[in-house]
């Protein structure tokens, strides 16, 4: 048998690849944002609140983490839609992507808000902070830095996830692929590339992260240890 | 529109026994290619390492959705025409096999260097180290995290309803199209698949506790 | 000294120079060790000591210099002549490294059934042999985890006594240990010196040095800063950070 590649599409659909490609990076970082704040007050919720509210925020994680991001995509979509309120795919899909990343984040932030010795919190509090300003500058950053790597390669990991969301019809990459190899019929080109572009994607996002934690982590930047 | 009834609870738990078939044949087939993998990436050949490696990022790096395409449209253009069950499973194979790799290379580095010096010391060629020292002290280290991706390989297994595999997502998407109750479909249907997975996080869990007792 | 120093020595270190990166760590280390001779190396942390150990038992390359430690040219060569060198030489560690996993019994075993082939029954002897000589005969199946330091320690060196070494290294094997789990070791070595073993021993165990050992090395920078016979080195020491030492070490 043989098949002969065919990468000519690209001159036509370039466009309409750049687009869906603008749209995956828009959701991720909207995602990524809201989502990183959703599981910080989350993992805050239970390392300090109330014993019941602590078991709900565990309960939410549990779910979330034990069924697949296509379900909760759906129930979000299509429950919502049931209810009568209009709500575009994009806005569905990163409500959906928020609630998913918050659960992983939290679990992700406090290991790392436990993991800070209990006499630093003793000595901010013995100077006189408050609670919030505990947490604020003493434990916040130092756990970020302490579980940066995990939180960044959960970051990552969502934007891969994102294209999950073209199943209802958000116009992201993959999408856009979808789209063009059901007109092309080139499906294995199509798909080639999108993998291509979602590489880059990849490297784009954890080069951006790296340059993010040099800058936050300045102890880091200047001594050159990650202690 | 039809009313939703036990009938539909009965397809849904039919489909989810092919989440559980689906799910084994991705593990055992994922486990033979990462065991391969992580084998390879430790290896002395340099060529070996680069090719594991090179695997193992351009899959960590791609949506599982594109992994799933490629290998079905790529299969299809090889000629072959496959039954959906072999299709999916293939496709998770290659996707599972690639993080099992990793997370069991992890599990091989992370056996203490002295126990190669000591095996070395006594005579042991490189085969024997890994068969009798190292590798059934990184299977300890591996249980943990390997029960916590098998949760992770059925959430997975709901993707394949892309590629036409009736599987308990697929049978949800149905069920709702007939009756057009989202919330109790889609809540039944995460409901059994958090009845899949929950119990093996818990037991990664549990397990990761008992090995840093032991340890 | 040893009876028979017309013999050839059995360790030969000549001129040995071993860098890591830019750090001369050892800078042209020579002394010779006898059959039946105990040397102890002392000195402070950092002299070189645990890396002149390991490049005696090829675990380490070297820059310049030779080794030959019974009949093998050992130091810049690859894994094959190593292998080779295992079945002479035995390496103690400090953190005794057994293998968690396997009970004693098959710790000890392992390299008899892999390495010399010996069938299952001999090496099970073989094991209980060298098992009740560091007087553990009765822990044949117990697992390492379930065994104290000292005990530990004491399986360690059985390990290597039953591969029937020419010469056994021990790198502060009793570092590790409480003070008093070191007692036992130092038993055993000492019983294995009066069997005539030959045994070169990195140690901090001054007194134990004192009583027990032949030839003393003092390593201080990386270089041989006093060698000889132990009483001599103790009683007159020549240079004065020989002196800082014996006198802070006790």
């Amino acid at each position: 048998m043989s098949y002969q590649l065919d990468f000519s599409f690209l001159s036509k659909s370039w466009a309409a690849f750049v687009a869906g490609t603008w749209l995956t990076i828009q959701l991720t970082s909207v995602a990524i944002a809201l989502g990183f704040a959703l599981g910080t007050l989350c993992a805050l919720t239970r390392v300090y609140a109330h014993p019941l509210l602590r078991r709900l925020v565990a309960g939410y994680v549990e779910v979330i983490r034990n069924t697949p991001l296509l379900m909760q995509i759906f129930i979000v979509y299509f429950g919502i839609a049931s209810l009568g309120l209009k709500l575009s795919a994009d806005v569905s899909a990163v409500i959906a992507l928020v609630v998913n990343m918050g659960a992983y984040t939290t679990e992700i932030m406090r290991a790392g808000i436990e993991a800070i010795p209990k006499t630093q919190v003793e000595s901010a509090d013995v100077l006189g902070l408050s609670r919030l300003q505990v947490i604020a500058h003493v434990m916040l950053l130092p756990a970020i830095e302490r579980v940066y790597p995990a939180l960044t390669g959960q970051f990552v990991l969502l934007m891969l996830a994102s294209s999950v969301t073209s199943q209802i019809s958000a116009e992201e990459l993959t999408a856009t692929a979808e789209r063009v190899q059901s007109q092309t019929y080139r499906s294995f080109e199509v798909y080639v590339v999108v993998a291509l572009v979602y590489l880059l994607l990849s490297l784009f996002f954890r080069v951006g992260f790296w340059a993010i934690g040099t800058v936050l982590f300045v102890r880091r930047r200047r001594l050159g240890t990650t202690r | 529109m039809v009313q939703f009834n036990s009938v539909h609870v009965l397809y849904l738990l039919v489909a989810a026994k092919w989440t559980i078939a689906l799910s084994l044949i991705a593990f055992i087939g994922g486990a033979v290619l990462g065991l391969a993998l992580a084998l390879a990436r430790v290896s002395r050949f340099k060529i070996l390492r680069l090719a594991a490696t090179g695997y193992i990022q351009v899959i960590q790096g791609t949506p599982l959705l594109i992994v799933l395409f490629l290998s079905y449209f790529g299969l299809s253009i090889a000629g072959y025409q496959l039954d959906p069950l072999v299709a999916a499973g293939l496709s998770l194979t290659l996707f599972s096999g690639a993080f099992l790799g990793e997370i069991w290379r992890g599990c091989i580095e992370a056996v203490p260097r002295p126990q190669w010096e000591a095996s070395e010391c006594l005579g042991l060629g490189r085969l024997q180290q890994y068969f009798y020292v190292i590798l059934p002290q990184a299977m300890r280290i591996a249980i943990p995290p390997t029960v916590g991706f098998m949760a992770e390989v059925v959430k997975n297994t709901s993707l394949t309803s892309i590629i036409g595999f009736v599987e308990l997502a697929r049978a949800g998407q149905i069920i709702n199209n007939a009756t057009f109750q989202p919330f109790l479909v889609f809540a039944l249907v995460g409901a059994i698949y958090f009845a899949i997975c929950y119990p093996l996080s818990v037991a990664s869990r549990r397990l990761e506790r008992r090995f840093h007792v032991a340890r | 000294m040893s009876p028979d120093s017309a013999a050839k020595p059995l360790v030969r270190v000549s001129d040995v120079v071993k860098l890591f990166g830019a750090v001369k760590v050892l800078d042209r280390v020579s002394f010779t060790v006898d059959r039946g001779q105990m040397i102890a190396v002392i000195g402070r942390s950092g002299a070189g000591k645990t890396t002149l150990l390991r490049c005696i038992s090829g675990l380490e390359t070297i820059q310049g210099g030779e080794i030959e430690i019974c009949g093998h040219s050992v130091g810049t060569s690859g894994r094959h002549s190593r292998k080779a060198l295992c079945r002479d030489v035995g390496i103690v560690f400090q953190s005794y490294n057994l293998f968690p996993h396997l009970t004693v019994e098959r710790n000890i075993t392992l390299a008899l059934t892999l390495v010399q082939k010996k069938p299952r029954r001999e090496a099970c002897d073989i094991a209980a042999g060298v098992l009740s000589l560091v007087g553990l005969g009765d822990r044949l199946d117990a697992y390492p985890e379930q065994l104290s330091g000292g005990q530990q320690q004491r399986v360690a060196i059985a390990r290597s006594l039953a591969l029937s070494p020419q010469v056994m290294l021990f790198d502060e094997v009793t570092s590790a240990l409480d003070p008093e789990l070191t007692a036992e070791v130092l038993k055993v070595m000492e019983d294995l010196a009066e069997r005539g073993m030959t045994m070169i021993l990195v140690t901090h165990e001054m007194g134990f040095a004192r009583r027990v050992a032949d030839v003393v090395l003092f390593m201080h920078g990386g270089k041989v800063w006093e060698s000889g016979p132990t009483e001599e080195i103790f009683a007159d020491p020549r240079t004065s950070e020989l002196r800082q030492f014996i006198v802070s070490a006790l």
